[in-house]
């Protein structure tokens, strides 16, 4: 980047030099990428290059590189390049999960990150982790074996993730004697299998990274080539697709700054559009509506601000807003939904088991979360659909969420920030899976979350021991009676027939579980109390209140009840 | 970023984004755990880290303490540094010797590495159960050296302080999972996509107050096991034949003084140290005695202990 001040002395010309240079870098833009491959493509050779010819390595990496490359055995001036991104394998070895490594690397127009998704074993759960982030993904070919399966995955993942900006690396040119119509034949292969995808457009580039050709410098070797090295095309492409700017304006509240009675703000990060001062707002999923009053930060009040920035927004009048709520433009920028349909990518190693709850979050809120029946499951090498009992780790597939209560929601195509989600276990804490939200809706009508005063309440009695359990439901009942009210007990007798034949593994639990829910929803609605005596864990003891036996028997059962 | 008032720029600078990313994951912290705290060491990427606070809860100041896990040994510069920058700041600051270590005057001559295991490891661990924190910001950077690349930003540690690198989550867009168990502790990074060159223009854009030992000045110096030290104080042991020499000097990280390595340099003012970055010296690290021990392996191991 600085070629031309390293050769100057600390001089005041330098000093002034410096100083211009500086205001120029201040300047830079930032461009993340993932850089996808298979074993052997030479993807850690590729990035080790551009680190390299970057020249932000410093002497000692540089002395390990050279110590490295000899005891490699490597020749003459060769250097093992791809040993300046490895220092994964000891990690493997001692088991630890590694799905992405950054690196970074800029020059003078941009700075960027690298997403290096090592391994094959959890090749998809890395990857959508990488590409989660990226804007742009570089996809590498070996020159010699053209397209193959796993490009078609590579590319598929990425399109699923939202990247629109494809790189097609085509790698080892060296070795197909920088032939040209080799080149066009795998660019042709590509485009035939990307039209199908529906990939709309891609920037092939012929490259050895190896030696160098076309990487940081446009290569001698291949004079047939006229397009940009892959350096040029990353320093120049259009990134932060426009699309986000010209958006509605939306920014999910994270956090209400309120220091004392006189300031009320909301601090969140613009996920698309520009807020400005006087602007209209919806506050979402409640729909009220404001007005722009300040959009404040440390560096003084600004009459507007643009995806990206993270802010804090004032009301001209008091509303109701807090942490989970969209501030958005007032014309259908989001709806709030508390049902989903939604693409899961399973992450964890536990499967997913149906109608089980949990942890959903998404923009700043975290849901309480029933996954319907797995959808199909997608092939991500064929994308081939085919039906599934659950998901495992790495399948992608389809699935209908039902939400506790309603949050405001984007489908993932149109926000990437507001369309994503994770899926957390309620007993681990593990994130088990990301989630893409491809269509939203109000949901069944039944408002679960709300109360109404004439609806009966809903009792889980929980602990595993079945005797205790059931001499607390008996007692919890008692008491409901004497107090004149309403009361069924739904144990496992009482649901026989609604669970004959569903077996007795942890499937058939959950699903015991949520016929159980459904059956006292109904009964809570038509005024009855009900009292649930059944096998459910507790992060799916809703909605209603859960009864700890040993706890109640130590309070006196008393209090909870009344 | 002094951005003027009627601010229409589309796209955001790399310093920009790298600032409000970093200002989102501090509020998820605020928002989502019971009682955090800011490791402040007194160095460069504290420094903007604690200037980033600032600017993420503003205009109230960030409602959670700064903890600086003392070894008493740190430079005289650095414990003034910090005394007015927290009274600047107005949040509360926690200095935490390890009692222990205080008694046995553990200290870096007389008992090399375990210094650091009872002073910053014991220390830190000690501090975060004391006061009961259940989430501290670090300034950590992953291209601080190759083993840091894959960390996450949020870091989990299990109710005994140790990292469990089978128990990590992945991290996607930026959500950030902060659910844990009871006692847990998470250790969480918000400048994890800074580079070196990116603080020290940060700095440089914002005007950052830094210990001024990052700027080249004659200082007394000995060279000892190819470190060159500064004499900070008194308690410095001379060995035979060693006699502090002057020399224009200044640090590119900065700890204990004397674990700490020293550059020669003239780069008096922050533009010229950034040129000196640029004509790129050695990795930050070198300068750190504690990366020595053990070899290559013993950040990793270091990590697993809980110290950062
Ligand atoms: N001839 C040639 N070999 C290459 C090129 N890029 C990488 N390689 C070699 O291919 C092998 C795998 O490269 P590496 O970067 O480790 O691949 P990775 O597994 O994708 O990270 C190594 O032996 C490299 O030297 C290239 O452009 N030309």
């Amino acid at each position: 980047m600085a070629t031309a001040l390293r050769n100057l002395a600390p001089a005041d010309a330098a000093r002034i030099e410096i100083e211009a240079f500086l205001e120029a870098n201040q300047k830079k833009s930032l461009l993340r990428f993932i850089t996808c491959g298979s074993v052997d493509d030479g993807k850690s050779t590729l990035i080790g290059r551009l680190l390299y010819d970057s020249k932000l390595l410093f002497d000692d990496q540089l002395a390990a590189l050279h110590s490295d490359s000899r005891k490699a055995g490597i020749a003459g001036d060769g250097l093992d390049l791809a040993s300046l991104v490895d220092g994964l394998a000891a990690e493997r070895e001692q088991g630890i999960t590694i799905d992405v490594a950054y690196r970074f690397f800029a020059t003078a127009r941009r700075k960027f990150i690298v997403a290096d998704t090592p391994g094959h074993e959890q090749y998809t759960r890395n990857m959508v982790t990488g590409a989660s982030t990226a804007d742009l993904a570089v996809i590498l070919i070996d020159a010699r074996q053209g397209v193959l399966t796993q490009t078609r995955r590579h590319s598929f993942l990425c399109r699923l993730l939202g990247i629109r900006s494809l790189v097609l690396a085509v790698n080892k040119m060296d070795l197909v004697g920088y032939d040209r119509a080799r080149f066009d034949e795998v660019v042709e292969d590509y485009d035939a299998f990307a039209r199908e995808a529906g990939i709309e457009s891609f920037t092939a580039i012929p490259l050895s990274g190896l030696n160098g050709e076309n990487v940081t410098r446009r290569s001698d070797a291949m004079p047939w080539y006229d397009g940009p090295s892959l350096l040029e095309h990353l320093e120049t492409v259009e990134v932060a697709p426009r699309r986000a700017a010209e958006a509605p304006f939306r920014m999910a509240v994270q956090w209400v700054n309120r220091p004392d009675q006189n300031f009320r703000g909301y601090a969140g990060r613009i996920a698309s559009g520009r807020v400005r001062v006087g602007d209209e707002v919806a506050i979402l999923p409640a729909g009220t509506r404001s007005t722009i009053a300040r959009i404040v930060t440390f560096d003084g009040d600004l009459a507007e601000a643009g995806a990206g920035r993270s802010v804090t927004l004032t009301f001209a009048d008091q509303v109701d807003c807090s942490r989970g709520d969209l501030i958005a433009s007032p014309d259908g920028a989001a709806e709030p939904a508390s049902r989903l349909a939604a693409t899961l990518v399973w992450m964890a190693e536990e499967a997913l088991v149906p109608h089980r709850t949990y942890w959903l979050k998404i923009g700043t809120s975290t849901v309480s979360a029933s996954l319907g029946a797995p959808g199909a499951v997608i092939d991500v090498n064929s994308m081939a659909e085919r039906p599934a009992a659950t998901f495992g780790l790495n399948d992608i597939g389809r699935v209908e969420i039902d939400l506790d209560r309603p949050v405001p929601a984007v489908r993932y195509e149109e926000n990437r920030r507001l369309g994503g989600f994770i899926l957390i276990d309620k007993l681990t804490h593990e994130t088990v899976a990301a989630g893409l939200v491809e269509h939203v809706s109000a949901g069944s009508g039944r408002r679960v979350g709300a109360p109404r005063s004439e609806a009966g309440e809903i009792l889980w009695i929980g602990g595993s021991g079945t005797t205790d359990r059931a001499a607390c439901a008996a007692r919890v009942a008692a008491r409901l009676k004497v107090g004149g009210r309403n009361v069924f007990l739904l144990d496992d007798e009482a649901l026989d027939g609604l669970i004959a034949g569903l077996g007795n593994d942890e499937v058939a639990r959950a699903e015991t579980v949520r016929r159980a829910r459904e059956v006292a929803l109904l009964m809570s609605r038509a005024g009855v109390d009900v009292v649930l005596e059944i096998d459910a864990r507790s992060d799916e003891a809703w909605p209603g209140r859960l009864i700890d036996p040993s706890q109640a028997e130590r309070e006196g059962a008393d209090q909870w009840v009344i | 970023m002094n951005a003027p008032a009627s601010f229409t720029r589309d796209r955001l600078t790399h310093l920009e984004q790298l600032e409000a990313e970093s200002i989102e994951i501090m509020r998820e912290v605020v928002a989502e755990t019971e009682r955090p705290v800011m490791l402040y060491s007194v160095g460069k990427d504290s420094a903007v880290m604690l200037h980033l606070a600032r600017k993420a809860f503003f205009p109230a100041p960030p409602s959670f303490p700064l903890l600086h896990v003392d070894t008493t040994w740190k430079f005289r510069d650095m414990y003034a540094l910090r005394d007015r920058v927290a009274a600047e700041s107005g949040m509360e600051l926690i200095v935490y010797r390890n009692p222990e270590a205080e008694r046995l005057g553990i200290n870096p001559f007389d008992h090399g590495a375990l210094h650091t295991d009872m002073w910053k490891t014991e220390g830190l661990k000690q501090a975060l159960d004391l006061y009961g924190f259940d989430a501290a910001f670090g300034g950590a950077r992953r291209d601080e050296e190759k083993s840091r690349a894959k960390e996450r930003i949020f870091s989990f540690r299990s109710a005994s302080h140790r990292w469990d690198p089978k128990n990590q989550r992945p991290e996607l867009w930026s959500l950030y999972n902060a659910k844990k168990g009871p006692k847990e502790t998470i250790r969480v990074f918000p400048l994890s996509n800074w580079t070196e060159l990116d603080i020290w223009q940060y700095i440089y854009a914002e005007d950052i107050p830094i210990v001024p030992l990052y700027l080249a000045a004659p200082r007394p110096t000995v060279e000892r096991d190819g470190l060159l030290l500064m004499v900070d104080d008194e308690r410095f042991p001379l060995r035979d034949g060693e006699v502090p020499v002057e020399r224009s000097i200044r640090f590119r990280t900065l700890g204990c003084y004397p674990l700490t390595g020293a550059i020669e340099s003239e780069a008096e003012t922050l533009a010229e140290v950034i040129q000196e970055m640029l004509v790129a010296t050695t990795s930050e690290r070198q300068g750190r005695a504690i990366d020595r021990d053990g070899g290559g392996a013993s950040m990793e191991r270091k990590k697993q202990e809980g110290y950062f």
